[in-house]
């Protein structure tokens, strides 16, 4: 058993395709970002060494901050997000004739792609004819904004489908979790006297604490890559009134041929990112672990 | 709680449902119309003439071939993913050796790596080989950038199965490939299934790899194809509004009929970078 279990070539042979596939496409590109970072590089032609010239300039480059505080705002409104998704979740796990079918539908955007999405929602924000105008109009508004031309809201505008395409995802995982509170304990508290709202806010919230602490992760580290989206709908105009770390990074390799460029924004924002999953863990953890 | 609260928590929680659908919805209208009709009529009422024909002209004008694109890059990809990653979850969980658990912590350090932050170095690297503008680029790097989350997926599961299982097929004289492929893959079949769902869910939605390593046509697949697409009709709304439709049928099909696998992949995938 053990001889046959623990062959070398066998073991070789099962693991290989995948350790190649991950090392070569997912290693190997990721060791070759912080090495690309510190050429002066058109993705063509000879690459030349500039040492952490690229960096500097990332750090003095105004239109990165902009690009960088986009991000931020994003993570900002995704993460005070969820205490809406939260509230919908405590609704839904109560006792709710349909919750199933509810959370579903709630789930539907989260599957569709990008691409479809921001076609779609360039249409809802279509300043004549689209969906939003047209019921704005119809209540009263004389003038509504044309959406993703006004850079000054542009980028509040993009937000709504981006909150509305992970709606449903958030409110599954607080939904699952809520599910899991033993019934138990809520009629425990319910026989002595805490109200709904007292057993929501003292019992539930702390019960599923875990589970907020991780989606608060996944919220801010997600905004902070985010692309899809904003590229498609308005590829980070007008005039980079909606660009975010990662559309300035695809802009730079592939619109300007900044190779080198690119290379050392995208490492600063692989860098950004971990930075920020590391504080926010920190901040959210706490030692006393609530057990049931 | 009383009965009117009950109907005010209803009434949010289907407007909330509405919120989430209703574009949707619009869009399928707007599908089934032309362009007069969209711009003079309500957005909220049925086609006067349901004209199934956008349809028709957005799929011989080329949507059908990405679409096919899609589908056997999709395929493929899934084929390799899930094949590959039972084979590497089976060497680590099952088969004894020193580094195992050095080699499954690699494989969940990708899991956290942005995509975003690799696509500058790979576009170099694929032209360096000449994969670029073609489509086996795309088919590997679905494979590599799926493997993790599918391993982490397929681990709890493969840690459960009792080792009386290889025991008696090894004392049977079984070889460790036949009881793989024989024995071991078939009991899977309940994850394989999750996996296969979120796996389709990501390559066909997946955007900004075909985006960067496909310039031709006829390699496109739905997701830049719409794009490029939309670029020509901009001014059909109906013929747009096909379109999109068309791109998402699929998921949304698979979406009816294996609801439940859908929810148990999207949340078991919960922690994907």
């Amino acid at each position: 058993m053990n001889k046959v279990m623990s062959n070398k070539w066998v073991i070789a042979i099962y693991i290989f395709p995948a350790l190649l596939l991950v090392g070569v496409l997912i290693f190997i590109p990721l060791i070759l970002s912080a090495y690309y970072g510190l050429m002066e590089w058109d993705g063509i032609g000879d690459m030349k060494f500039v040492g952490l010239e690229n960096y500097i300039t990332a750090i003095q480059d105004l239109k990165f901050w902009d690009s960088a505080l986009h991000s931020f705002l994003l993570a900002v409104f995704s993460t005070l997000s969820l205490a809406g998704y939260l509230a919908v979740s405590m609704i839904l796990a109560s006792k709710i004739k349909g919750a199933d079918l509810l959370r579903k539908i709630y789930l539907i955007p989260m599957l569709l792609s990008s691409v479809a999405i921001a076609q779609l929602w360039i249409k809802v924000f279509n300043p004549a004819n689209g969906m939003l105008n047209r019921i704005l109009m119809a209540i009263g508004f004389e003038n509504p904004p044309a959406w993703l031309a006004n850079p000054d809201i542009v980028l509040y505008a993009i937000f709504i489908p981006i909150l509305w395409q992970y709606a449903g995802f958030y409110i599954l995982i607080y939904y699952a979790a809520l599910k899991n509170i033993p019934e138990t304990i809520i009629e425990a508290a319910r026989i002595d006297g805490a109200s709904p709202l007292q057993i929501a806010y003292r019992i539930k919230l702390p019960l599923i604490k875990g589970v907020v602490k991780v989606t608060i992760v996944l919220a801010i580290v997600g905004s902070l890559k985010y692309f899809d989206l904003i590229y498609v709908m308005t590829g980070g105009g007008p005039n980079g009134a909606s660009e975010v770390m990662a559309s300035y990074m695809y802009k730079l390799a592939f619109s300007t041929n900044e190779f080198g460029y690119g290379s050392a924004v995208g490492f600063l924002l692989l860098i950004i990112t971990l930075i920020v999953t590391v504080i926010v863990r920190k901040i959210t953890a706490d030692k006393d672990e609530i057990q049931y | 709680m009383n009965r009117i609260g009950y109907i005010i928590l209803y009434i949010f929680l289907g407007i909330v449902g509405v919120f989430q659908i209703f574009p949707l919805i619009w869009l399928f209208l707007f599908s089934l119309k032309s362009n007069s009709e969209i711009f003079a009529g309500s957005p909220f009422t049925l086609p006067k003439e349901w004209l199934w024909e956008n349809y028709a002209t957005v799929w011989e004008g080329g949507i059908g071939l990405y679409f096919w694109n899609s589908v056997w890059i999709t395929v493929v990809a899934i084929i390799l993913t899930a094949l590959f990653a039972s084979m590497a979850t089976f060497a680590i969980t099952r088969m004894q050796w020193k580094l195992n658990k050095l080699v499954l912590g690699l494989f969940m350090v990708g899991l956290m790596i942005p995509i975003h932050s690799a696509i500058i170095p790979l576009f170099s690297m694929f032209l360096n080989v000449n994969l670029i503008d073609n489509p086996w680029s795309i088919v590997i790097t679905y494979t590599a950038y799926n493997l993790p989350i599918t391993m982490m997926i397929l681990l709890g599961f493969y840690y459960t199965l009792p080792r009386e299982i290889e025991e008696a097929a090894i004392i049977d004289g079984c070889s460790v490939h036949r009881m793989f492929f024989r024995i071991i893959l078939p009991m899977t079949a309940p994850v394989l299934s999750t996996i296969i769902i979120i796996n389709m869910i990501y390559n066909w939605n997946e955007f900004v790899f075909v985006n960067t390593f496909i310039s031709s046509d006829e390699y496109k697949t739905l997701t830049v194809g719409i794009q490029n697409f939309i670029g020509q009709y901009m001014t059909d709304w109906g013929a747009i509004g096909a379109t999109l439709i068309i791109s998402l049928l699929p998921i949304l099909a698979a979406f009816i009929f294996f609801s439940n696998k859908v929810v148990e992949g999207i949340s078991s995938s919960a922690v994907k970078g």
